[in-house]
């Protein structure tokens, strides 16, 4: 029977020639990965359950980015147990402040991750990484503490759904715009324990930032991983950070899909997701008079070079509105340094933001950017559940860095078409 | 394995933020996890729950972050098992791995009913409706990681 590109990779990955959707499988794993708020957890299992030896000190990944720089004495203890680990264990990809990022722009940046990779994460976003080609997901630190010991874990085989991108993306209207129409149309379980494979003419239209955005986003949907073919834009990008060899999947012709969506990339608008979930999006159409508090702009999904290019380009020479707090988030140590060295940090810090070192940190309302009961925040991060970002009284919309960043010279939710 | 409880229940989309707002996870300590267990979403929770207590949801429960903190979380609170019209897949497996019960089924429960879910015959009983349904049981696989107590045991064992 014809496959999928997840579930080729997935068999490659088993030894098997063949598998089938709701197959459970057992199967190798290229890279394991664990942050400061998982990797604890998972520590104490590999511990108590009487491991000694990780499989392989080169595959696995801790990034302390959920909770640091340390916000307080928990955080700093639990961080201290991955830290003394991974000393211990002489884990080679230990990234502590100073060195770290958000692991998942981290992880591509160095290199860690490539084409035809399999992929475990104790962090749902794992499943960034589909956007080069690779099979990767979030799981929990059970699965990490067992790939830690094992190198393995296991999968049901998922089937897929299609997303048949054509056209070229309008003006302002980037990979986050493009996620969330899709999480709009198909809901927040839309594409519960599926693959989503992007696949068509528009694919070569996304630059491998929209789509490290859209495949982000893939779990939004409820999806178990999210992936892009590989492409000239993605074997560069590889070639430029990473010296591993990528090993490039292609889905079968006649490979079978639940469901296909065809997506004309040109129709998409700048798209606002309200609260409290993700699959809530309004255009500017159905928009109104939204007064904002706050604007994020970082993380896992909106962090990179490129995210903060186009917030520079509308902030340039501008002023955030008075009464609205705008904090930037660079997701790594290279990106903080490439905005400092060209220009990009000064026009934040003119126009009224805030700059602070790579964390996760209000995205998940850990720190660095907490609400108070009845405020609203805009956001290019990923969730706008219930007290996401802080009081349970609070709002989050998610949206671009676009539509971020015109929004932060204006103190309400605007668009950036026009400015 | 019998559990009979009774229903505290809760809608749709249930996410892992509100099982366990994230402002918690400085901590990986089961017992002071399981005091802000579904507190953004129901603050009596902690007070009301008994042990033995069902949790049921509707829709893609337990959706969003991947953190292990939630189950372990509901479990540590007394629950004995989640019943839920279907479940997001990492929830899912973290249950699996971490010895939290949990069945898909979609029949009508109602906060406060005394149900009883037999996991050998795959039939759930509505003590107080008196309504009656199946689920379908896990693959073998699965239920070798629940046999041996959760995912490192099984994988240890073999």
């Amino acid at each position: 029977m014809a496959m999928t590109m997840s579930q080729k990779i997935l068999a490659s990955h088993a030894g098997k020639d063949k598998v089938v959707a709701g197959e459970l499988i057992m199967a190798d794993l290229d890279l394991v990965l664990g942050n400061d708020v998982t990797s604890p957890v998972a520590i104490k299992e590999f511990e108590k359950a009487g491991c000694d030896c990780v499989f392989n000190k080169d595959k696995i990944a801790l990034v302390m980015d959920h909770f640091t720089p340390n916000k307080d004495i928990k955080a700093a203890e639990q961080t201290k147990i991955v830290r003394d680990f991974a000393g211990k264990k002489d884990i080679t990809h230990y990234y502590d402040v100073g060195e770290m990022g958000v692991e998942h722009a981290l992880l591509p940046e160095k290199g860690l991750v490539v084409a035809g990779d399999l992929v475990i994460g104790a962090d749902s976003h794992t499943c960034t990484y589909g956007a080069l080609g690779a099979f990767s997901t979030g799981v929990g630190s059970t699965d990490m503490a067992v790939g830690m010991a094992y190198g393995k874990a296991w999968f049901k085989v998922p089937s897929a759904i299609k997303f048949n991108l054509t056209g070229k993306p309008k003006k302002w209207v980037s990979g986050k715009d493009i996620i969330l129409h899709i999480i709009g149309k198909i809901g927040v379980d839309g594409a519960l324990y599926k693959s989503m494979e992007f696949t068509g003419d528009g694919v070569k239209n996304l630059t491998i930032d929209d789509r490290f955005t859209i495949c982000n986003m893939a779990i939004e949907a409820g999806a178990k991983n999210g992936i892009f073919p590989v492409d000239d834009i993605t074997l560069e990008y590889i070639a430029n950070h990473s010296t591993k060899k990528p090993v490039v999947f292609e889905a079968d012709k006649d490979a079978k899909y639940d469901e296909v969506y065809d997506i004309d990339l040109s129709k998409i608008e700048p798209t606002v997701a309200f609260p409290h979930l993700p699959s809530n999006t309004r255009t500017f159409d159905k928009i109104g008079d939204i007064k904002i508090d706050q604007v994020v702009i970082g993380s896992c999904t909106n962090g990179r070079y490129s995210d903060f290019e186009i917030a520079a380009k509308i902030l340039k020479g501008k002023k955030v509105a008075k009464g609205v707090r705008v904090i930037i988030i660079p997701a790594t140590q290279k990106i903080f340094l490439d905005m400092a060295v060209n220009g990009l940090t000064k026009i934040f810090v003119d126009a009224g933001c805030a700059v602070s070192t790579p964390t996760c940190g209000p995205c998940l309302g850990g720190h660095m950017g907490i609400l108070a009961k009845g405020e609203r925040s805009l956001a290019t991060t990923n969730r706008n559940f219930v007290g996401r970002m802080g009081h349970p009284e609070s709002e989050v919309y998610l949206c671009s860095p676009a539509v971020a960043a015109a929004s932060a010279i204006t103190g309400k939710i605007t668009s950036p078409v026009g400015l | 394995m019998k559990i009979t409880g009774k229903v505290i229940k809760y809608g749709d989309n249930v996410d892992t933020d509100v099982i366990i707002p994230a402002r918690y996870l400085n901590t990986s300590d089961p017992k002071e996890l399981a005091c802000h267990c579904m507190e953004d979403l129901d603050k009596t929770f902690v007070k009301r729950v008994q042990k033995g207590d069902i949790m049921v949801g509707g829709y893609n429960f337990g959706c969003g972050s991947s953190r292990e903190h939630a189950p372990i979380a509901i479990k540590e609170s007394g629950i004995a098992c989640v019943i839920a019209k279907s479940f997001a897949r990492i929830f899912y497996r973290n249950s699996i791995n971490t010895g939290l019960a949990i069945v898909e089924y979609d029949g009508d429960i109602n906060e406060g009913d005394m149900v009883e879910v037999n996991f050998d015959t795959g039939v759930i009983k509505n003590l107080t409706t008196g309504v009656e349904g199946t689920f379908p049981p896990f693959p073998e696989f699965l239920k070798n990681i629940i046999e041996k107590g959760g995912l490192l045991p099984s994988m240890k064992s073999n």
